[in-house]
């Protein structure tokens, strides 16, 4: 990393005439809602604007930022307040062991180079060996090439294939045989006899083939590897975002930031409006309301005082207020059901990934074939090194290319095709789990809704009105407030926020001029002449007394009926479980064409609905995006959250969806079933080859140049077959 | 038959200087953000800090 710095232009400029750079230290910092590539030019020029920060360097594979800074004038909180001003939630994540992942991918992917450089140039070696010999090349030229290809492939063999040889040497200390025991004992072998044939000048060299084995199966790992450290990558981070500090309250009324862990019961915090609160508690001082959809699935505020009890992780809309701590962090409601979560998941973990299905009959089958030839040209009184030779071909010819690298050209066809439809897979496993799914169960608010109120007659709203209502309620974080703002901003309005505005915690917004007073708010809080109807609405009078009513909604996605309709008809069953109230879910789910629903279910309910399902033979997805799903995002088969869920909920599911569309839910199940099929047929391709090769090779009739060629031949045949992934249409069919 | 004596390590030569372009391409981190890497090529100029902008003025006025 820091040759990267070195080369950014800032350096150059600062290296002369500035003070020594002692004191920099570099921090990474997780970035929220980096999404798109126009977002790395705000988050660098946030920080970069910061004097003392030295270079802002942000990823956009990883979500991340690194920034230097001097430790003397900076603290790297000031650098999230930056980011926070400019519109990104960002977490510092700690740097010990954030490297590993990443370090992994650079060090498979510099044995991949290697591999690669040494492949092609015995290729180039062997090549000419193959087209000269019965030809002119003389037998001097042919061993002389033969010791070239030695002298690459043996620094090769013995640095690339490490990753292997280091796997199989520890299935073997505790007796077991894995994938890479096969490839070890092919690669040394063949490169040892390969050395013994070429000292006496024999043909049988298998150079090539050795090293074109191992560059093929380091693609196959390092695929499989980036795949890991994304998804981990991912879960570091939305455990960075979790971990906040809060401001705590002391006798001498001063305020100090302490990280939430630290929290003791009794103490007082301060939660500012639109912050996070931090820890369960009671309040002490102050009115507001709270968005409690985080534990709830609800998306209207409840309005609170002194006295009443406020949960860790929701957010505080209004005023400040002052809490006194009354649980721990690790006793709170949260971290309950972070508990509830990990144990819920501890079913899913005995999950095995199909790859290693097939390697546990692919492994014995493969030593067994070896042995049997090796024993079987001894029997029939051939010496030793035919015997050898011909064993060598069996195990370079059954290359397990169709496992290890045809399954993570699929996952990777798959994953690319997937984000580029707004979808990020977070684990290998989950695609396949989705492949068996035959009921999905979805949760309402937030999953098959929107999550945030809609203003819902907007035909019967002015321009002018719209506009001056929205200045006002440009003041408040209530839900309504923001809708009346986001209905403004998608007519093109630009409403500007008014001046002089107060804010009354569950009445509305007051604005005192000249001309005389705006309200926006309840009917109550409006006043006369403004009749109140029922439901979910708010009022606005401007200055000279004209009222107009806004009226809400929490809409469906916009897809949701015709995906429905879609998932019905290639036959999986759908269900609906809602922490919500029976009313609106059974509206919700008739509007979605759902019959089958259950409503005001609590997480451990839904948990046990979900059991009850897995007990009837089911696999279940579970698609939700509340605190109150999380439990249920674990214990289902696989899990899909929205990218608007709490981050709890985005760390249980197996994939997460952007947009406002619930389209995603049947891609993402037609690409898994999709990239099942590309899978199996790829074993089949692997075994269609082994059955015509194997017995060649049994037979002693395998040449290094038909191994070699035949070996390459078959992983480009299954890489070829899984990238079609990439561009198929799919239709999802039962 | 003499001039594979300088036709082989020039081969070598050159493959073994894309090797090493290789590493060095992944050790200055080249590949450490493939998403964001096509995006740059969009982003106008790169501003450094507002130390090297400061400097930067500096120098101008003199």
């Amino acid at each position: 990393m820091a040759e990267t710095l070195s080369f950014t232009p800032d350096l150059l400029l600062s290296a002369a005439p500035v003070k020594a750079r002692t004191n920099f230290q570099t921090a990474m910092l997780a970035v929220e809602n980096m999404h798109c590539g126009g977002c790395i030019e705000p988050v660098e020029q946030a920080l970069l604007s910061i004097p003392g920060v030295g270079t802002a360097r942000a990823n956009l594979s990883m979500r991340r930022v690194t920034a230097e800074y001097d430790a003397a004038r900076l603290t790297p909180d000031q650098l999230i307040g930056a980011l926070e001003q400019a519109g990104y939630r960002a977490a510092e994540l700690d740097g010990d062991g954030l490297g590993n992942a990443s370090a992994l991918d650079a060090d498979l992917l510099r044995r991949l180079g290697v591999a690669g450089f040494a492949a092609m140039n015995i290729m180039l070696l062997s090549v000419s060996v193959w087209s000269g010999s019965g030809g002119d090349m003389d037998r001097s030229v042919q061993t002389l090439f033969h010791w070239l290809s030695a002298l690459i492939a043996l620094p090769a063999v013995a640095y690339s294939g490490q990753p292997f040889f280091r796997s199989a040497a520890g299935a073997l200390k505790v007796r077991r045989l894995n994938m890479d025991v096969p490839i070890s004992l092919g690669v040394i072998l063949a490169t040892l006899m390969s050395l013994f044939q070429t000292a006496r000048g024999s043909e049988q060299v298998y150079f090539d083939a050795a090293v074109t084995l191992l560059a093929f199966l380091l693609v196959g790992r390092l695929l499989d590897q980036q795949m890991r450290t994304r998804a981990s990558g991912a879960a570091a981070n939305l455990l960075g975002l979790r971990l906040t500090s809060a401001a705590v309250l002391r006798d001498d009324q001063s305020i100090e930031r302490m990280p939430v862990r630290h929290l003791e019961p009794g103490m007082r915090i301060v939660a500012a409006a639109g912050e996070r609160i931090a820890a369960d508690g009671t309040v002490r001082r102050g009115v507001s309301e709270i968005d409690e959809s985080l534990i709830t699935g609800e998306s209207m505020p409840r309005i609170v005082k002194a006295g009443a009890a406020v949960f860790a992780g929701t957010i505080n809309l209004q005023q400040p207020l002052v809490v006194e701590v009354t649980a721990r962090d690790d006793s709170s409601l949260l971290s309950g059901i972070v508990r509830l979560m990990a144990a819920a998941e501890q079913g899913r973990g005995r999950y095995v990934r199909l790859a290693d299905r097939a390697a546990r009959l692919y492994a014995p089958a493969v030593h067994i074939l070896g042995l049997t030839t090796f024993i079987g040209w001894m029997a029939a009184g051939h010496g030793w090194e035919d015997a050898l030779t011909a064993a060598i071909a069996v195990l370079i010819v059954t290359c397990p290319c169709a496992l290890a690298l045809a399954v993570p050209v699929v996952q990777v066809a798959a994953a690319g095709r997937l984000f580029s439809k707004g979808l990020i897979l977070k684990s290998a496993d989950g695609l396949e789990r989705m492949a068996e799914i035959d009921t999905v169960v979805f949760d309402k608010t937030g999953t098959l809704t929107e999550g945030e109120p809609q203003l819902a007659n907007v035909a019967d709203v002015s321009d002018e009105e719209l506009s001056a209502a929205a200045s006002l309620a440009l003041n408040s974080r209530h839900p309504y407030a923001r809708a009346v703002v986001s209905a403004a901003r998608r007519r093109g309005l630009n409403p500007s926020v008014a001046t002089d505005v107060s804010e009354s915690a569950g009445a509305g917004l007051l604005r005192i001029t000249p001309a005389g007073e705006a309200r926006l708010g309840s009917a109550a809080w409006v006043g006369t002449g403004c009749q109140g109807g029922e439901g979910a609405e708010l009022w606005f009078k401007d200055e000279k007394g004209t009222c107009k009513v806004f009226r809400f909604a929490d809409r469906l996605r916009t897809d949701a009926h015709s995906t429905i309709a879609k998932l019905s008809a290639a036959g999986y069953a759908i269900e609906v479980l809602s922490g919500d109230r029976a009313e609106a879910v059974g509206s919700m789910a008739r509007e979605a064409g759902i019959s089958q629903w259950s409503a005001a279910q609590k997480p451990d309910a839904k948990i046990a609905r979900l059991g009850e399902l897995r007990d009837a033979g089911r696999k279940v997805l579970m698609v939700g995006d509340g605190l109150n799903d999380a439990p249920a995002l674990a214990a289902a088969h696989a899990s899909l959250s929205p990218s608007t869920a709490v981050d709890i909920s985005q760390t249980a599911a197996d994939a997460i969806f952007q947009g406002t569309k619930l389209e995603p839910v049947t891609e993402i199940l037609a690409v898994a079933k999709a990239s099942r099929r590309l899978s199996l047929e790829n074993f089949a391709l692997a075994i269609a080859y082994n059955i015509v090769f194997v017995p060649l090779a049994m037979a002693g009739v395998v040449t290094p140049l038909i191994a070699a060629v035949a070996m390459s031949a078959s992983s480009i045949t299954v890489t070829a077959n899984a990238v079609r992934l990439r561009t198929k249409a799919l239709e999802l069919a039962s | 038959m003499t001039s594979l004596a300088w036709l082989i390590p020039i081969a070598l030569f050159l493959g073994g200087l894309g090797l090493a372009a290789f590493l060095w391409s992944l050790r200055s981190g080249q590949y450490d953000d493939l998403d964001g890497a096509s995006w740059r090529a969009l982003m106008d100029e790169e501003r450094g800090p507002v130390a090297a902008k400061e400097i930067q003025a500096a120098r101008e006025a003199k």
